[in-house]
């Protein structure tokens, strides 16, 4: 009952800013305890949105990231409000897959979209996500879903109840059971024509908008960065993401995905030089995204080319700025590739900060070496374990090879302390 | 509000020393729970609280209140708190052109030089109001958390002038009709990058240290993540303005985050080793 009742999320400051916006308004999030704030309700009044589920610990409002292994590992998913911050890899092969995860598990909600890259056409990207893979049962619903869309809403006449045609229709009440929380995607096939035609989203490239005449307030970060800010809170105004817009009936989540952050291509040149002119420009641009995020039901991916960044301490500071941040190494073009200890795995995911909202602690896994690997559909993020010795003949060198390149984990490995001998039971 | 941090601290909310900057370090963990419980402490000791809150919204510091036992929304309302909410404000200032200056002025301008228009909204904040009776104890500022400053542009020297001019306001303010010292506290949080070669951080949080009276330094363990310590904690008293004749007094000790509270205890000595 408390896990249902209680969405005491980030959010419920949003609560707190509509309630003193307007009091006539219906938020959906509810605080632990008694209201400070009286709205024209009779009672509490749950509505909960499709794809998205309460903490288990403290209530706050979830959203999938797209990989159910990696909402695991962040303890449940991303909350609402908050950014997921993924370090690239070095060639930036794997991390535009989790953004388009993430993108993907919006379209499958109906969840807003937000796309905003310097280097692609958000219409591209959208074409490029992977398709769901869906059972059959949830199949038929999604197939009447896009048909319900299509077709607008015909008042079928009632002939028995017809009373109850005056009625307005009902929001749906309580937890969400039909639709699940996570879907798995197949990566070799392509999302459906019809679902991404369904779906509601804004696209954000570059190169159109810089030379576009939108009002910009003067800022003191670079054009792109300010437009991009701009053009996000506009959206989130119109919109009513942050309960600004009180006629909105149904209450949706925006999925904002912005790529290759900090890049050149941004106009950024923190990747270039070490002390370049701009050094604070992306601080800045987080900070206020933070705020705008924070304020709003919506969630956010940046990918960002960290291993390009010249100054260590802006590195620190992004990520001080940032809430859940997911680094992603990858074992190609470097010595690991061909490292026997490796072979099964693609590469290391290293969860590297899990944010303490609303509360003390928090959920943080026990499993410090996690590697993922691609496969031919899935993309899986394991526990990284050494490969079973299936050879014929156990020979000394192969143990001592294994030895060696298992020295190299970190420390919460669980194995013991590398030596040049082991012992041989 | 830890009552074992207050037993490690010698300190009570009735009988809390005045006049004094304490400072919160954070080095490869997160020091936010000191934060917290300075703030359920001072609220407690009813004393006037002016909280610069950069990092997390309202609703954060309000819920985790509410877990230790104090409740902001009411210390706001009665006038107890004066809450910055520095997430909110920045999208103010940055979406719309402001009339009168703004704390955060500074995140609009390319070069701004300095955080006097952030001063002054702490001086106004904290100013002891006419009424004839002492209704709060002293003032108390806390900041959460300075680095964040450093970020948004800000030099180190900047904001070190700015803490320098919240103390010389908070810790020692002569009121004209009446002539006492109005000893306040402060509270800073600002983070140790390590090896993250910061520079403007090291300046900071250098000169910060030798101002303090009392550091408190949450670290990671050196030997990584465990499950039952969460980390080490680092006491410094210190007292700056006299010369060192008094060797500073340090304490170590481990500690364990739960869901209301932190156990303490020395080092090794966790429940779980035992």
């Amino acid at each position: 009952m408390a896990a249902v009742a209680t969405c005491g999320s980030v959010a419920a400051s949003t609560g707190s800013a509509v309630a003193t916006a307007s009091k006539s308004n219906v938020t959906s999030f509810q605080r632990r305890g008694p209201r400070a704030s009286v709205t024209n309700d009779s009672g509490p009044r749950l509505v909960s949105i499709a794809g998205t589920r309460p903490s288990v610990r403290n209530g706050q409002l979830l959203v999938s990231t797209g990989l159910p292994a990696l909402d695991q590992l962040l303890g449940g998913g991303l909350a609402v409000g908050t950014v997921l911050l993924i370090e690239e890899d070095k060639y930036n092969i794997y991390s535009p897959l989790l953004f388009k995860y993430f993108l993907a598990e919006g379209i499958v909600n109906g969840h807003t979209l937000l796309v905003a890259s310097a280097k692609e056409d958000p219409a591209n990207i959208l074409q490029e996500l992977p398709a769901p893979l869906l059972d059959d049962k949830c199949k038929k619903e999604f197939d009447e879903d896009v048909y319900n869309h299509k077709t607008p809403e015909s008042n079928i006449k009632m002939k028995i109840a017809w009373r109850y045609q005056l009625l307005p229709k009902m929001e749906q009440i309580g937890p969400v059971s039909s639709s699940r929380f996570g879907h798995y995607y197949d990566a070799s096939k392509r999302m459906p024509q019809e679902l991404i035609e369904a779906s509601n989203w804004h696209g954000f490239f570059l190169p159109e908008k810089i030379s576009s005449t939108l009002k910009v307030e003067p800022c003191s970060l670079t054009p792109g960065y300010t437009k991009l800010l701009q053009f996000i809170q506009n959206i989130i105004y119109e919109e009513g993401f942050d309960g600004s817009n009180p006629q909105k009936k149904q209450r949706n989540i925006l999925r904002i995905g912005i790529q290759n952050l900090g890049s050149p291509l941004w106009g950024d040149d923190i990747c270039c030089a070490e002390n370049g002119g701009n050094s604070h420009s992306l601080t800045k641009f987080l900070y206020v995204l933070r705020g705008l995020l924070r304020t709003s039901l919506s969630a956010c991916i940046i990918t960002m080319p960290t291993h390009l960044i010249q100054n260590k301490a802006i590195i620190a500071r992004v990520t001080t700025l940032s809430d859940v941040v997911v680094g992603l190494e990858s074992f190609i073009g470097s010595e690991r590739e061909t490292n026997p200890l490796y072979k099964d795995y693609h590469g290391l995911i290293h969860i590297r900060q899990i944010p303490r909202l609303n509360n003390l602690i928090c959920d943080e896994s026990d499993v410090k070496d996690l590697a993922f690997k691609l496969k031919r559909k899935l993309f899986t993020i394991e526990r990284l374990h050494l490969p079973p010795d299936l050879s014929d003949t156990v020979s000394r060198s192969s143990k001592m090879d294994l030895a060696e390149s298992a020295k190299r984990l970190g420390p919460g490995c669980g194995m013991m302390a590398g030596g040049k001998k082991h012992l041989d039971f | 509000m830890f009552v074992e941090l207050n037993n490690l601290l010698n300190t009570t909310p009735d009988r809390a020393e005045q006049g004094k900057l304490t400072l919160l370090c954070d080095a490869k963990t997160d020091g936010s729970f000191l934060v917290h419980h300075f703030l359920s402490f001072y609220l407690k000791a009813n004393c006037k609280v002016c909280f610069v809150a950069l990092i997390q919204s309202f609703s954060h510091y309000s819920i985790v209140g509410q877990k230790l036992g104090v409740s902001l929304t009411m210390a706001r309302e009665r006038g107890q708190l004066v809450f910055l909410e520095g997430l909110k404000s920045a999208v103010d200032v940055v979406f719309q052109a402001q009339k009168e200056p703004h704390p955060l002025q500074f995140l609009r301008e390319a070069n701004a030089g300095n955080l006097k228009p952030l001063f002054e909204f702490v001086r106004e904040a904290l100013k002891p109001v006419d009424s004839g009776e002492a209704r709060w104890t002293y003032p108390v500022l806390l900041v959460d958390d300075l680095s964040v400053l450093l970020s948004l542009g800000m030099g180190a020297v900047a904001v070190l002038d700015f803490i320098h001019y919240c103390r010389a306001t908070v810790c020692w303010e002569l009121k004209a009709s009446i002539l006492y010292l109005m000893q306040g506290n402060m509270v800073v949080l600002v983070h140790d990058s390590g090896d993250a070669e910061d520079e403007e951080n090291d300046i900071l949080l250098n000169g910060l240290s030798h101002q303090s009276h009392l550091i408190l330094r949450a670290e990671g363990l050196a030997t990584g993540f465990c499950r039952d310590v969460h980390g080490q904690l680092r006491i410094l008293w210190r007292r700056p303005s006299q010369p060192a004749v008094h060797r500073d007094q340090s304490f170590t000790y481990q500690y364990k985050i739960q869901d209301k509270s932190v156990s303490f205890f020395a080092k090794g000595m966790s429940p779980a080793v035992l």
